[in-house]
């Protein structure tokens, strides 16, 4: 079933509400400086900050589905990745073994500690643990920053395979380095959490 | 046995041993002889006005009195609760969790005991009722100040991995769950320590008055384990409700950590 995200009037800490819709296996690219309010949008859209304004996903709307039910379909990366149990296999009950191959790892990996994961496998580990959760749409915080170019490969393409198998509308807040290219993606850039440039080629 | 009175001279004794030290203290420039001296004083004049006002109150059997008395000694507590969180919460209910969940705990066990455990007639007799209040009420307070600390002070050294619990679809219950716990623990880990050592390391505090005050030793080893046993139950069940309480609170309606609700720390 193919799903669209839509912001209703959304609106964080930061500027203005804001409307968008990222209709089902399409891409909204997020730019701009730091600070624009690019991580606090995500934030908002899984409801990690006080916001107002309504979220849909299909006929979903945020409002009428308890908060954690919410985070599983709408799964956000952040840029950062944080880990609350020591061994790597704790932090999941079903890890998607498909996908930590498709990331360079072994089933080995779930018995790693995490305290000596280099920054790169943590966000790797991080996307797979995201992806365990099966969810329908995802929203992206720089997931390839930290990683050399052949992880950076890996991580597009795992995003890629799952965006076209699931069909799944997108947020990836980007400096520009590598992403995937879908034939359906735009543009959003923000400044001061206003948004300055709007390139949606399907509204 | 009959009660040995004692009177300014004997007490006098004792206080001249007290400025003997500051004297000491003094001459070795530990400069606390001062502190020292102001303490003694203070803890003359607050025992002998909490002896008058407990002698007034033993002589009328008052009900609103009573609870006078007992309303300001729960204020006190619940003042000295918040002042021990490097983090409290903000506005009412910095103040109220702590005093509520003392309240519910330490009253209604203080009840309990005066009507089901020592049945005295009528159940408010204060030479019952405000000793067995003031020892309930001064532990509950220690364990429900420690268990809160703990519980804020944890919350926000830890926020992102309780944020990465969230945002993995985590309810609030799991993403506080063992935070929760061990500062329930922290909490109760005096009176279980006081419990395990009773009589063997330590003669507790009140046992020993009464067996200084001529009662069998026996009598008084069954009034402290009673005592033990009540405090034991009202420092759990207290820091219960108030980490019930306080962790709540530190999630809204939306199951968003909300550490804007706690004050910065304090030193």
């Amino acid at each position: 079933m193919d799903l669209d995200l839509r912001l209703e009037n959304l609106q964080s800490r930061l500027g203005p509400p804001l409307s968008l819709r990222v209709p089902a296996g399409c891409t909204c690219f997020i730019r701009g400086p730091s600070g624009a309010g690019k991580s606090l949008l995500l934030r908002a859209v899984v409801d990690l900050d006080p916001n107002q304004g309504e979220v849909w996903l299909g006929g979903q709307r945020r409002s009428a589905l308890p908060a954690h039910r919410w985070r599983r379909q709408v799964a956000y990366l952040p840029a950062e990745s944080h880990w609350w149990a020591d061994e790597v296999g704790e932090h999941h009950a079903h890890w998607p073994m498909a996908v930590l191959e498709a990331l360079g790892f072994g089933p080995e990996v779930l018995k790693w500690s995490v305290a000596r994961l280099s920054t790169g496998e943590r966000q790797r580990l991080a996307l797979a643990r995201l992806l365990a959760n099966r969810p329908r749409a995802l929203l992206l915080d720089e997931p390839v920053a930290n990683l050399d170019a052949a992880n950076a490969e890996r991580v597009v393409a795992v995003i890629e395979e799952h965006q076209r198998r699931w069909r799944l509308p997108l947020l990836w807040v980007s400096h520009g380095q590598a992403h995937p290219h879908t034939s359906c993606q735009g543009l959003l850039e923000l400044e001061a959490g206003r948004p300055v440039r709007r390139e949606l080629p399907w509204s | 046995m009959e009660l040995i009175s004692l009177g300014p001279g004997e007490l006098a004794i004792a206080a001249a041993l007290v400025c003997l030290l500051a004297l000491l203290s003094w001459l070795l420039h530990l400069g606390i002889g001062r502190r020292l001296l102001v303490a003694a004083a203070r803890s003359a004049v607050q025992l002998m006005l909490l002896g008058l006002v407990l002698e007034t109150l033993f002589a009328q059997t008052r009900l609103p009195l009573l609870g006078l008395m007992a309303l300001v000694m729960l204020a006190v507590a619940g003042w000295e609760v918040m002042a021990r969180q490097q983090r409290r919460f903000r506005g009412p209910w910095g103040y109220g969790l702590g005093t509520l969940s003392m309240f519910l705990s330490s009253f209604t066990i203080t009840l309990l005991a005066l009507t089901l455990v020592i049945q005295v007639e009528p159940w408010y007799q204060p030479q019952y009722l405000i000793p067995l209040l003031g020892m309930l009420l001064g532990n509950t307070m220690s364990g429900i100040a420690i268990a809160l600390d703990n519980l804020t002070r944890t919350a926000w050294e830890q926020r992102q991995r309780i944020e990465a619990r969230l945002i993995l679809g985590h309810t609030w219950q799991q993403a506080i769950g063992e935070i929760r716990r061990d500062a329930l623990r922290s909490g109760l880990i005096p009176i279980i320590n006081a419990m395990t050592t009773a009589g063997i390391v330590s003669l507790p505090g009140m046992m020993t008055g009464q067996i200084l005050a001529g009662s069998p030793p026996l009598e008084a080893a069954k009034y402290q384990l009673m005592i033990l046993l009540l405090i034991a139950a009202g420092a759990g069940l207290g820091s219960l409700a108030a980490i019930w309480g306080g962790s709540r609170r530190l999630f809204d309606e939306r199951e968003r950590l909300r550490l804007d609700r706690l004050t910065p720390r304090r030193n």
